[in-house]
């Protein structure tokens, strides 16, 4: 209508949007895809285990189009958000500390992973104090692993250091017991 | 009354001195985590479901209620001195609660917020007492197909109405529909979404996806904003003590907040948005001091929302113990713990498990007392905590999150799920999803499969159950007005007002 005199709202693609509405686009094409991959046993035809899944696919094809659609009328994301750049390089120690835990956790014991990822997230967020983040990351490990785990019956990666500390402290309840 | 039989009961239960320990456990943990940005409850009673294998339910609900609450007084500490919400239910106390600490009334705020929480969250555990018993005369009267419509108005309410934008909101949800189905069909012993991995037959934790969402996926996201600036801390000052003027200002809002937050709470919708944001509203309209709104804070507008919030959070019980059905993130993970001792959340719980409801009722009430008293002659305590430098506190929680998820089985691919699913927890921040909808998707969604089934057996597949049962046909109509009519009445509205232009999505 001609009603219109403000310019009108500059209707950009937004890209990094448009990429989240593709990727759910793809995820509801894994799911369509591990949906076909249900065998379905013809005793339960009536409401068998895939109508839900089909149900969801088809909520997920509708809504990633609407967001792909709202990316390409400019995008949803404020500006306030789109302004404030990433930090990479601290994300990237926070990846690389998971990264170590994951690799580290089977060979190395719990304690031991924890520590490496503790010093490393502690560095990606700034802090510069090494060795202090070291020491405090071996005793909130302990800690976790003693009060945490000990006490609520889990089972977490035993490695050298858990296995000193137990044979240290089923010495002393024997000594203390008997 | 009967209720009150119940409720004596109950505290006969509750004041057993190790329920009592598990309760002053339960509300300190809670204020701590509360007070700790980056931390909330959801993701705390989820590191700490391994428990339901160690101890009788009536402990681990006590343990659990007594975070949930705890959270919420040790969160509103946070928004007033640091003016970061932890949590979208304490924004509006930091609206007005951080500038009376920047004009130096921080006491005041600390006070009506914590003992307006006293208030509300004792009045909303007496509703919860008193509704409950009501809601399950109703609810029994629930078939499968009339549960089904009741879930499906509950999933639009909690993801497309509260928050910022329904498209959004329905994405977490049904992200949340897909984890949930992850593992092997129940009814029928069919295995989905696997990906032909046998170690998702037996499904995601709900432990690594709150985990993964909340701790992993917050922890990244805070990495990445380095740049956005921080929040200082403001120091306490004033005395803890309100003057006369300022309990006189307070008492009114307490309980108007109350009256707000406990029925929008109670309802199958939830959400503490919706009242703290209606509580406040209504102070700053009702108040005679409407020029100390946002500039050097007003108390009405803490004391409202404070006690909505907290009321709401009493009100969220009321269908998660009588119906099964969770509203937030944390009622989701409480059923789970409930799933977890066999027990199946419903109108008959109140009967069944007696000593656990009446028992846990009861420890609320406790539960009020001792954090009234841990958040206010203990404030300094919690103040400590905000020091926690960023790089260690961040590096704890994945400590923590590595702890409850390889705990779970000792199994690397865990950890790899749980990447993965932070990963998603990150962009999701990063893009303004909310989170919750994911969880309660994942939990409430398969519940909701189950009663359909059952409904169309019974029906023998007859899809017209759900619109010739009139309570069915009344749930399902609310539910599109949900989700259809705010865009109708923004459509009239825009209509009349500007006329038809083009609108760049609100998805």
């Amino acid at each position: 209508m001609s009603t219109i005199n403000q310019p009108a709202a500059p209707s950009r693609l937004a890209v990094p949007e448009l990429l989240v509405g593709i990727g759910l686009l793809a995820c509801a094409g894994a799911v369509a895809w591990q949906t076909l991959a249900i065998p379905v046993s013809p005793l339960y035809s009536k409401v068998g285990p895939t109508v839900f899944p089909y149900l969801t696919m088809v909520g997920l094809v509708v809504l990633s189009l609407l967001l792909i659609l709202a990316a390409l009328r400019g995008g949803w994301q404020p500006e306030e958000e789109k302004e404030t750049p990433t930090d990479w390089k601290a994300m990237g120690f926070v990846v690389i500390g998971l990264i170590a835990n994951l690799l580290l956790i089977r060979p190395l014991g719990f304690t031991a992973a924890s520590v490496i990822m503790f010093v490393l997230v502690c560095y990606g967020f700034g802090s510069k104090h090494t060795l202090r983040d070291a020491l405090t990351g071996l005793i909130l490990a302990l800690a976790a692993y003693f009060g945490f785990a000990r006490a609520l019956g889990v089972n977490i990666g035993a490695g050298f250091i858990e296995n000193q500390l137990n044979t240290v402290i089923d010495a002393i309840i024997d000594a203390l017991g008997g | 009354m009967e209720t009150l039989g119940h409720l004596a009961h109950g505290f006969s239960v509750a004041f057993t001195p190790m329920n009592l320990m598990w309760c002053l456990l339960g509300t300190t943990l809670g204020t701590a985590i509360g007070v700790l940005p980056g931390l909330g409850p959801a993701l705390t009673i989820a590191l700490l479901l391994p428990i339901t294998y160690q101890v009788a339910p009536e402990a681990s609900f006590i343990l659990f209620a007594g975070i949930y609450y705890g959270a919420m007084y040790g969160g509103s500490t946070t928004s007033i001195l640091l003016n970061t919400p932890g949590e979208s239910a304490t924004i509006v106390t930091a609206l007005e609660g951080n500038k009376m600490a920047r004009s130096g009334r921080g006491g005041a705020a600390l006070a009506t917020s914590a003992i307006g929480s006293f208030v509300a969250g004792t009045i909303g555990t007496l509703g919860v007492a008193f509704l409950a018993p009501v809601v399950v005369k109703f609810a029994l009267a629930f078939g499968p197909a009339e549960y089904f419509s009741l879930m499906v108005l509950a999933f639009i309410t909690v993801s497309a109405v509260l928050g910022s934008s329904s498209v959004r909101g329905l994405t977490s949800l049904f992200a949340g529909f897909v984890i949930g189905m992850i593992g092997v069909d129940l009814q029928t012993g069919q295995p989905r979404f696997t990906f032909g991995s046998t170690e998702l037959l037996d499904g995601v934790d709900v432990i690594i996806a709150a985990v993964g969402l909340f701790a992993v996926g917050e922890t990244l996201y805070m990495a990445s904003r380095r740049y956005a600036g921080k929040d200082e801390i403001v120091p306490l000052k004033g005395s803890l003590y309100m003057t006369a003027a300022e309990w006189g200002r307070s008492w009114k809002a307490w309980l108007r907040g109350a009256a707000i937050g406990f029925p929008i709470g109670a309802m199958p919708a939830g959400g503490a948005e919706i009242p703290t944001f209606l509580s406040y509203a209504i102070e700053k309209k009702l108040s005679k001091h409407k020029e100390e709104f946002g500039t050097v804070g007003a108390i009405e507008g803490v004391a409202g929302p404070e006690a909505a919030n907290n009321a709401s959070a009493a009100g969220v019980l009321v269908p998660m113990l009588t119906l099964g059905l969770p509203t937030s993130a944390t009622a989701a993970i409480m059923l789970s713990a409930f799933q977890s001792y066999g027990i199946n959340p419903g109108p008959l719980l109140l009967t069944t498990q007696a000593d656990l409801v009446w028992g846990l009722i009861a420890s609320l009430f406790i539960a009020n007392v001792i954090l009234v008293i841990l958040n206010l002659p203990l404030i300094g305590l919690w103040v400590r905590l905000l020091k926690i430098p960023a790089p260690q506190l961040y590096a704890g929680i994945l400590v923590f999150a590595t702890v409850g998820t390889y705990g779970i089985s000792q199994s690397p691919i865990d950890l790899v799920i749980l990447y993965l699913l932070g990963a998603a927890g990150f962009l999701m921040r990063r893009f303004d999803f909310p989170t919750a909808p994911v969880i309660i998707g994942m939990i409430l969604g398969p519940l909701a499969e189950t009663q359909f089934r059952r409904a169309m057996t019974i029906s023998n597949g007859d899809w017209s159950v759900f619109y010739t049962h009139k309570l069915s046909l009344t749930l399902l109509t609310l539910a599109f007005i949900g989700l259809a009519g705010p865009h109708i009445w923004a459509f009239i509205e825009h209509r009349r007002r500007r006329g038809p232009e083009h609108v760049p999505g609100d998805a």
